[in-house]
């Protein structure tokens, strides 16, 4: 009999393997040619989406960039809609006009994947403005990769969150690359990127982002802060893709060494929680096992309900430009 | 009642405003310096600084906020000080607002204006007097309007207010002070419906915004001449009421396009090419486009003068159909 506290970390554990194995079969898929386009993986960085989505309710506005599977996943949205919107289906959860970089899941509250770097952090100062100016205690959490940290969209939205004290979480998924310039080569504070927020007045901390309940535990205080309405929060997730930026490259590339990925696979999160668990002796391997079936389950009938969904229809073309 | 086109503008969004909580004004010195243009005058006051909100001088940021804040069901009107700032926030009007409804396959709905003055107002200089309403009226998702008139300006802007889509709104800055009767009460004006400004036999003119002026004075003295111009205001540049142009078109065989944005590329472009594919049998002759000259608009008045659409150039493009 599992007490709550195992369930609990359970529950973690199965959203970041759902996450992972996802991932894989749409690297697979991808391969297969049933998924186009550009296809961001979020293998590796699976904590941070789940550790701080746990720590909100669930009519909390989450946005993202475009490496965005990872974030809707966890908000709860349906698998087999997500790869149906990866295959351009009907069925999809933007009937097949969004694609992997574009997911929304309104009912979730997951309010889009944006791929224009720095473009979604605006509109996530916007969530909060509408919120707070409908005095609603709801919380915006806003993920972007480290690579949007130099950009003047985020600063903008910074000063506005800082300046309106709006009810909005920036969270910076560290992953130490855009694309394959490493960040020490790209933001003039790398040293330590929560400076950025701190020169707003924007209260600023770093978590271990392989670390899903270090991850969880800070976001559940600063959630708590957030919706009590005292400003914006910044937490720098440190993190590491284990794959390559999209599916266009290998894993390590010519920009980073193949000892330096397989370094930062031995942090990787799932087998972190893993190893508490088993060390707390709180599940074995059959347990783990069993989850596994579970995940591959799910994650095979999501595949199939894509393959067998429809392509949308040619009449499908000109609606929701605007308003019929 | 007689209003100026900015008394106008004040009245819609303040019926709105007072109709509708989810409505809220956001820009530059909206609230206490009541607008660069004064467009403004007496909202803090009226409606306090939560729904009249200054912002720092940073367009991509509050025009981001605003798209956020339509997403979450506000309905902001974002006032950019000038029409040209509206390129700093261009990623966030053309990728964002534009976009969401779709790419969330209709998930997502952006209520949202964003207004402001365009067009050339004597000696800005090059980075305050353009004209763009082409590059918006280019891109799928956004309506744009232009009125040209205190009436049209008011009742579309009540219109583009309650729109559930994003809306350019392109207020021409010389236009402000212009007066004109306006319709007492309630009303609105549907978006994409033009409307025959003069009724003539002989060519059509196309013109709106500033240049609808432009284009009625001509017709004026075209008349004199014995020359009756019909003048036609799309007054909604996206989507185009083509319908009503065509039907003038059928009439007078002739037509004549008059617009301040530059030629190559420009809106009149678009409108000759739905003209020819819809209704080529009824022309007599070439359409003829009035435009601005295709440079950055020089600061010196007799080379700006050169550079925007004059009465000569309008009456000599008509007398070239005759």
């Amino acid at each position: 009999m599992l007490n709550m506290d195992t369930a609990d970390l359970f529950s973690l554990y199965r959203q970041m393997l759902l996450i992972r194995r996802f991932e894989e079969k749409s690297a697979e898929m991808y391969a297969l040619a049933k998924i186009a386009g550009f296809l961001h993986l979020y293998i590796g960085e699976e904590a941070i989406a789940v550790g701080a989505i746990a720590s909100l309710r669930l009519d909390d506005y989450a946005i993202s960039a475009y490496r965005d599977h990872g974030h809707c996943l966890a908000r709860g949205s349906d698998p087999g809609r997500v790869m149906a919107e990866l295959f351009g289906k009907a069925t999809g959860l933007c009937k097949g006009k969004g694609g992997s970089m574009h997911l929304v899941d309104l009912p979730h509250r997951f309010m889009g994947g944006y791929a224009i770097v720095g473009g979604h952090i605006p509109l996530a100062t916007g969530l909060a403005f509408a919120n707070k100016y409908q005095s609603l205690d709801l919380v915006t959490v806003c993920f972007f990769g480290e690579g949007a940290l130099p950009s003047g969209q985020a600063h903008e939205a910074f000063n506005l969150a800082a300046l309106w004290k709006l009810p909005v979480i920036f969270i910076c998924e560290n992953n130490r690359y855009g694309m394959g310039t490493p960040a020490e080569r790209a933001i003039a504070l790398y040293g330590d990127v929560t400076e950025t927020a701190r020169s707003y007045g924007i209260a600023a901390e770093s978590v271990d982002g392989m670390d899903v309940l270090a991850v969880r535990s800070v976001m559940q205080r600063v959630v708590a802060q957030v919706r009590a309405g005292h400003g914006p929060w910044f937490i720098e997730a440190t993190t590491y893709r284990f794959m390559g930026h999209s599916m266009a490259d290998p894993a390590h590339g010519h920009y980073r060494t193949k000892e330096e990925v397989e370094e930062y696979r031995k942090r990787d999160p799932l087998t972190l929680l893993k190893s508490t668990m088993m060390a707390q002796k709180l599940a074995d391997e059959a347990d783990f096992k069993q989850l596994e079936r579970e995940i591959g389950e799910v994650v095979r009938a999501a595949v199939k309900f894509a393959e067998e969904s429809p392509f949308p229809v040619r009449s499908a073309l000109h609606a929701d430009v605007v308003q019929e | 009642m007689e209003l100026s086109y900015r008394e106008a503008l004040n009245q819609a969004m303040r019926e709105e405003m007072r109709r509708d909580q989810r409505v809220f004004l956001i820009g530059e010195d909206v609230a206490y310096y009541q607008g660069a243009f004064k467009v403004s005058k007496g909202f803090v006051e009226e409606f306090g600084p939560k729904r009249v909100v200054d912002t720092p001088i940073t367009e991509a940021g509050f025009t981001g906020l605003a798209i956020g804040a339509a997403m979450a069901g506000l309905h902001p009107i974002v006032e950019l000080m000038t029409m040209n700032f509206g390129i700093v926030a261009l990623d966030q009007i053309v990728n964002n607002a534009a976009k969401i409804r779709y790419m969330s396959g209709g998930q997502l709905s952006v209520p949202l204006v964003i207004r402001g003055p365009g067009s050339a107002a004597h000696q800005l200089g090059a980075q305050h007097s353009q004209s763009l309403e082409a590059w918006f009226c280019h891109v799928p998702g956004l309506k744009v309007i232009a009125p040209a008139t205190p009436h049209d300006a008011k009742g579309l802007l009540k219109s583009a207010i309650r729109d559930p889509d994003p809306v350019i709104f392109i207020e021409a800055q010389l236009l402000y002070g212009t007066k004109g009767e306006v319709q007492e009460g309630e009303f609105t004006i549907p978006i994409g419906v033009a409307e025959v400004k003069r009724t003539g036999r002989d060519v059509t003119i196309v013109a709106y915004s500033k240049m609808l002026l432009l284009a009625l004075e001509a017709a004026e003295a075209l008349s004199r001449e014995g020359v009756e111009a019909e003048v036609i205001d799309p007054r909604t540049l996206k989507p185009l009421d083509l319908q009503t142009i065509v039907a003038s078109v059928k009439k007078t065989g002739r037509l004549v396009i008059v617009e301040e944005g530059w030629h190559f590329c420009g809106l009149g472009a678009q409108i000759a090419e739905s003209v020819y594919s819809t209704a080529f049998d009824s022309l007599d002759g070439p359409i003829r486009r009035v435009t601005g000259e295709d440079v950055p608009m020089p600061y010196c008045r007799p080379l700006e003068d050169a550079a925007i659409p004059d009465l000569p150039r309008v009456i000599e493009a008509v007398k070239s159909l005759l």
